[in-house]
């Protein structure tokens, strides 16, 4: 067991180098860097002063080099201006919009990220789970068709602007400001439980609005896994024991349609991080989501380019914590060497 | 005393098209201790009457008049119960359910959830009726699998269903089902999905539970071996009406109604004379004419050899080991196979599952590569080695040969019609115009018995037995030369089966195929091939004409599937003693000069003039003749 994670952690390695790789390519393709264009902004405005300034700039990041080279300083396998300084020192760049290291521009929007897309896991989840056996276990029923009818609502509306309603009217009947995770007057005070409070309320309209679509997608997919395991013999076998109803279901079909949710797993985590960039955008979240549409706007490449890269580290990390929670919960999977075949 | 009494049962199926009546007016009983058989074909009904037993009818079926009294001390209040009345999913129905009536399915696969093990299921019956916490059930299913004869009780509580092969699961079912010991035990089909030697043991099993818990079994079956060999009494079904019904020992020498004398008629048997043919119920003409007979291709003449497997070896890697080490295993599928298939006769490849019959077959069809040795293919110009053909050659090749598969249910893609199926080997290999297509796909229904007019409908609107025609039809498209049957009737009722085999052989002898015909039923194989090849763990020990084999078995492990085979027969019942079958295919325990260890190559051996038999112990010839004699 150790041995094997050991190796899925190795094999981690050469296939961050390849995504660091086509990040850098990808974010790269369009014409210039963020601070030539300022040059060239500068140029055209006929300012010259500051010009010297962005030149020490593009020495100072390497900008000046060829493409390779600038990929190898970023990760840090090439000597730059300060020697081996680059993401696996530790380094994780400088963002020229926000003049600040990377770190300090998305750490403080980091823990506001995953509150907000746990909650939104978790409502997803809460939601979907009784109403998706429910479908199942009464099929064609009044109550199945009713959540069909609103799933498909829910998968058919616009995330922003289902926000925009609901921010509408939480403002009108609760009171609750328009847009942010907290009233402003709390904005960069210490954690107080009247900032608690309000933030949570704050997080219940971009929860609903973000988990809405994932909501009606896992309760249609619950339902189809859990009609397939419904027909099949060892059920009949169950109930030819004479077990109630409804531990029956939940002790054999519900577990066997649970494997696509554990197998899940793996792309929910990187979401906790990218999940609701067009939400946070719309509804004024301060999440990582708008940061990195802006930085990648604007060109501010070593910032979008370690969110990407971290976004990717999840996935990976994902996938390995959904393939060993399905050898635990699997035993075909586990011992499948032990199989006479 | 009978301990199930089932009167005037009618049951209706509300459908889509409306009200079908899946049940009409069925009675009998079952008498205690005593095992009644209920025959029929698919689809008449059987299935039905035993969900409503055990009160599982599916939620559009009504049951709308009789009774099926269930009379056991074993009840609470002694007194006799109608199941019709009770709630299906009420507390009284789920006590009877597991406890009183328990069931066994025909897939042992499919009925045993894949995520627990053995003992949590087979426990949990104990737990729900005997009031006992699981420390106790742990002991009872240990007892039970005991009592199932599981080589290793204690092990295999804590096995999962995939660890164990079909034999064992179908012993789990059957301990699941016991272990409250209930009056009555349904089993549907048990034996049907299991191979003949497993087969017998499961039959034995049965007889045997059966005299230690004094219990009344009643077996659904559509298999006449079966019920000579288990049931005291029979009830035939047919269409949801009983036809007949009577002790075993009256129906099977005076059958009186006409449908269980067709029925009798369309099993094959080991003492049918040479040339004797089958009768089934529906039996169809094929019609042979058109571009079937008069395009011919340059070929090898009837009798000269046609295909000729030289040492062919193939391994799988099976890459399973789980979290630790995941060490690839090699799996030696077919061992040095020579076979050789002359024009125009057909050979039967016998053998248990996981034999590597199907191997066998697929590697001739080039679906799969082999790693040692050759095929070779005479297409006429002398033979050629299968896996060098290119291009053209191989285009040829496989119009040459076709395959007819196993299940006729997976086989059609459902969202193709008819027509659509039968027209694409000619889209693919380019042959006609749409007329002459057109004309050729309606010539290729005639020809298997179907009305033309039922090109346009989809595989779904036909019965097993015309899906199969169709995959027959589909096989006969190209106009092949060579084709390779893979169980081509074990999916299918007896008097389907016998209408199969019979258009099979109408259509060699007038088409001049050859078959390669792969089935793990002896009897099926007597009836339609001209020799047999018996394959075991990847290798052929015996080959010979089909009469030689069948009558003089020179093999240990022939003569192990011979006994195996549960005739239709009251006189000639299994020898359950005799039976061992785990001893029978386990290479290493043959007797001499027949063993065979990893190290051994299979030499087959000319024990008698045409008909060999897989033999180390003689291959070097140094065995002198009156030894060869004492070990025969």
């Amino acid at each position: 067991m150790i041995f094997y994670i050991l190796r899925r952690l190795l094999g981690m390695v050469p296939t961050l180098l390849v995504i660091s790789f086509l990040t850098f390519f990808i974010i790269e393709l369009p014409a210039g860097d963020y601070i030539s264009n300022q040059i060239a902004a500068l140029k055209a405005t006929g300012e010259s002063s500051s010009i010297a300034k962005l030149e020490f700039l593009r020495k100072e990041f390497a900008l000046d080099r060829p493409f390779l080279e600038r990929y190898l300083v970023w990760v840090g396998l090439w000597p730059g201006p300060h020697g081996f300084d680059g993401l696996i020192q530790g380094n994780w760049g400088w963002s020229f919009e926000y003049d600040k290291p990377v770190a300090e521009v998305v750490g403080p929007t980091m823990p506001l990220t995953i509150v907000l897309n746990a909650a939104t896991i978790l409502f997803v989840y809460v939601v979907a789970f009784p109403i998706g056996i429910y479908s199942a276990t009464r099929q064609y029923s009044w109550g199945d068709y009713g959540f069909t009818f609103l799933g498909y609502i829910g998968l058919a509306t616009p995330n922003f602007l289902l926000g925009l309603i609901l921010l509408y009217f939480s403002n009108r009947w609760f009171g609750l400001s328009i847009g942010g995770l907290m009233d402003p007057q709390y904005i960069g005070k210490p954690w107080s439980m009247g900032k608690m409070m309000s933030v949570l309320g704050h997080l219940i309209v971009p929860t609903i609005v973000i988990g809405t679509a994932g909501t009606a997608a896992m309760i249609r997919r619950l339902r189809a896994n859990l009609l397939d395991e419904l027909h099949r013999q060892y059920v009949t076998t169950a109930r030819a024991k004479g077990m109630r109803e409804a531990h029956l279901l939940v002790k054999y079909p519900l577990r066997m349609a649970l494997n696509p949710f554990i197998a899940d797993i793996g792309n929910l985590i990187p979401s906790l991080v990218s999940g609701s960039v067009i939400v946070s955008v719309v509804l004024n979240l301060p999440t990582v989501g708008p940061v990195l549409l802006t930085a990648l706007q604007s060109q501010d490449q070593f910032l979008s380019g370690f969110i990407l890269l971290f976004v990717a580290l999840l996935t990976l990390f994902g996938m390995l914590i959904s393939d060993l929670l399905l050898a635990v919960l699997d035993p075909r999977i586990r011992l499948g060497g032990r199989a006479v075949s | 005393m009978n301990v199930l009494t089932i009167d005037g049962l009618t049951v209706d199926f509300k459908t889509g098209e409306g009200t079908t009546r899946a049940v009409e007016g069925v009675s009998f009983s079952v008498p205690r201790n005593r095992t009644v058989a209920l025959v029929g074909e698919s689809g008449s009904g059987k299935t039905v009457i035993s969900q409503t037993i055990m009160g599982l009818l599916p939620a559009n079926a009504r049951i709308v008049s009789g009774s099926v009294m269930l009379s056991d001390p074993g009840l609470a209040g002694g007194k006799p119960v109608d199941i019709v009345s009770l709630d299906p999913s009420g507390p009284k129905m789920r006590a009877i359910r597991g406890d009183r009536i328990a069931i066994i399915f025909q897939e042992p696969m499919t009925s045993l959830s894949p995520l627990h093990t053995i003992g949590d299921q087979i426990g949990e019956a104990a737990e729900l009726h005997r009031k006992v916490d699981s420390a106790q059930a742990r002991e009872l299913t240990r007892e039970m699998l005991r009592l199932v004869r599981f080589p290793d009780p204690a092990r295999a509580l804590d096995a999962y269903p995939f660890e164990l092969s079909g034999g064992l699961r179908q012993r789990a079912m059957i301990a699941m089902a016991l272990i409250c010991h209930p009056a009555l035990l349904i089993a549907d089909e048990p034996t049907t999905a299991l191979d003949v030697t497993i087969q017998a043991e499961i039959l034995k099993l049965i007889k045997d539970v059966q005299q230690e818990l004094q219990m009344s079994v009643l077996v659904i079956t559509h298999d006449f071996g079966v019920v000579a060999n288990l049931a005291d009494d029979v009830v035939v079904i047919y269409h949801g009406r009983i036809m007949e019904s009577g002790s075993a020992r009256q129906l099977f020498a005076d059958p009186q109604h006409d449908y269980l004398k067709a029925l009798l008629n369309a099993v094959p048997r080991f003492t049918m004379n040479a040339g004797e043919r089958l009768v089934p119920i529906r039996p169809i003409e094929p019609h042979a004419g058109g571009f079937l007979v008069k395009e011919r291709r340059k070929a090898v003449e009837t009798g000269k050899p046609l295909v000729r497997l030289e040492n062919v070896s193939k391994s799988f890697i099976t890459r399973k080991g789980g979290l630790l080490g995941a060490r690839p295993r090699e799996f030696l599928a077919l061992d040095d196979i020579n076979l050789t298939i002359n024009r125009g006769e057909c050979v039967g490849l016998v053998g248990e599952s996981g034999s590597g019959k199907t191997t066998t077959a697929k590697a001739i069809l080039r679906a799969i590569s082999i790693d040692r040795g050759r095929i070779l293919y005479d297409c006429g110009d002398g033979p050629i080695d299968v896996a060098a053909m290119r291009g053209e050659v191989l285009k040829d090749y496989r119009r040459r040969v076709q395959l007819i598969f196993q299940d006729p249910f997976s086989s059609l893609n459902p969202r193709m019609t008819v027509n659509d199926i039968l027209v694409e080997p000619y889209i693919i290999h380019r042959i006609g115009t749409a007329e002459e297509r057109a004309e050729r796909v309606r010539e290729l229904m005639r020809l298997v018995g179907l009305d033309p007019r039922f090109l346009r409908r989809y595989p779904h609107s036909f019965s097993g037995g015309q899906r199969q025609r169709i995959g027959i039809a589909r096989a006969l498209a190209l106009n092949p030369e060579l084709i390779l049957c893979d169980e081509p009737t074990s999916a299918l009722d007896v008097s389907v089966q016998a209408q199969i085999l019979n258009l099979l052989k109408d259509l060699k002898s007038e088409l001049g195929l050859t078959y390669l015909f792969v089935s793990h039923n002896l009897a099926v194989v007597n009836y339609i091939s001209d020799r047999i090849a018996v394959m075991c763990r990847g290798r052929i020990v015996e080959v010979g004409p089909t009469k030689e084999v069948v009558s003089d078995p020179l093999h240990p492990y022939t003569q192990a599937l011979l006994a195996a085979v549960p005739e239709p027969d009251l006189d000639a019942r299994l020898d359950f003693e005799a039976l061992d079958a785990r001893k029978a295919s386990e290479p290493a325990l043959w007797p001499e000069p027949f063993r065979l260890t990893d190290d051994d190559a299979p030499t087959l051996v000319e024990l008698r003039p045409g008909h060999f038999a897989c033999a180390p112990g003689l291959a070097d010839g140094a065995m002198p003749a009156a030894l060869m004699e004492a070990a025969l």
